[in-house]
């Protein structure tokens, strides 16, 4: 079996990766792909401590954190939708008015 | 060298290579198809951990609804790559950086948790799934009754306010 100890570093891998996609990309639509990204590696780590420990508790939590970020996507992706009604853009550098 | 070290390497190098190609990707229809990959790739390293409901949740929900829901906005708004604009000189530079001190710290943090309780057990797969999907069934409907309640509440929340976004205002007068 793989020491728990690789796990956690993919993980820290691939949140990285998410960081990163949020700082240097302007799409608002993967920006939000990277917060998914992210949001997933927390997952892999939940669920290999839960692997570890032997416990249910883990991965009760990451099926509740996946209806959280279902729930989330539909709300950010109508945002999105309104946002390039008013602007005609989803560069995120160009949303800098509170005012549509 | 056992089998399950090569398989896991495997599946992380297939993880973080989709990871990057869907932040380097100048199309956000590639994007979203790197990141549904990346996914899958999860769902089978939770397989590996035994959580196979997790996996196939991970498959259903994330892999299937909500990158389908991105590709469908992606298509709809015509956003596939956005036009060229000026962008910060500096901003890239400074966010790899970043990024390089984050993982670093991590690693390093890793590495000496590592000297100090060297003892922890592996993780595996239990003997027999059909019983740990049964076990986490009733722990979920019992312990976790009052949380799943509430998780309904906030899909239905979602979904009401997703609709009330997306609808047109009515003009009055």
């Amino acid at each position: 079996m793989v020491p728990i100890d690789y796990y956690v570093l993919l993980s820290a891998i691939l949140f990285t990766i998410g960081a990163l996609g949020v700082l240097i990309r302007r799409n608002a639509l993967i920006i939000f792909m990277s917060v998914e990204l992210m949001l997933n590696s927390a997952n892999l780590v939940m669920v290999a401590f839960s692997s570890v420990l032997k416990s249910f508790s883990g991965q009760i939590f990451v099926f509740f954190v996946i209806a959280v970020a279902a729930a989330e996507v539909a709300v950010g992706l109508a945002l999105i939708v309104e946002i390039f009604k008013s602007k005609r853009s989803i560069d995120v550098d160009q949303m800098n008015s509170m005012k549509g | 060298m056992n089998l399950d070290l090569i398989l896991f390497l495997i599946l992380a190098l297939v993880a973080i290579g989709t990871a990057l190609g869907m932040l380097i990707s100048r199309n956000a229809v590639y994007s979203a198809l790197f990141l549904v990959l990346n996914f899958v790739t999860v769902a089978v390293f939770y397989l590996l951990l035994g959580a196979p409901f997790i996996a196939m949740s991970q498959i259903t929900v994330y892999a299937g609804a909500i990158m389908v829901l991105f590709l469908f906005v992606i298509m709809l708004l015509g956003a596939e790559s956005l036009p060229n604009a000026e962008v910060l000189p500096w901003q890239r530079p400074f966010a790899i950086t970043l990024a390089v001190i984050l993982v670093g710290e991590a690693a390093y943090l890793l590495i000496t948790r590592a000297t100090i309780a060297a003892d922890v057990p592996l993780p595996g797969a239990a003997p027999n799934t059909m019983v740990n999907i049964r076990e986490l069934g009733l722990v979920l409907f019992s312990q976790y009754l009052l949380p799943f309640e509430v998780t309904s509440i906030l899909l239905l929340v979602a979904m009401v306010g997703a609709i009330v976004l997306i609808r047109k205002e009515k003009r009055v007068g």
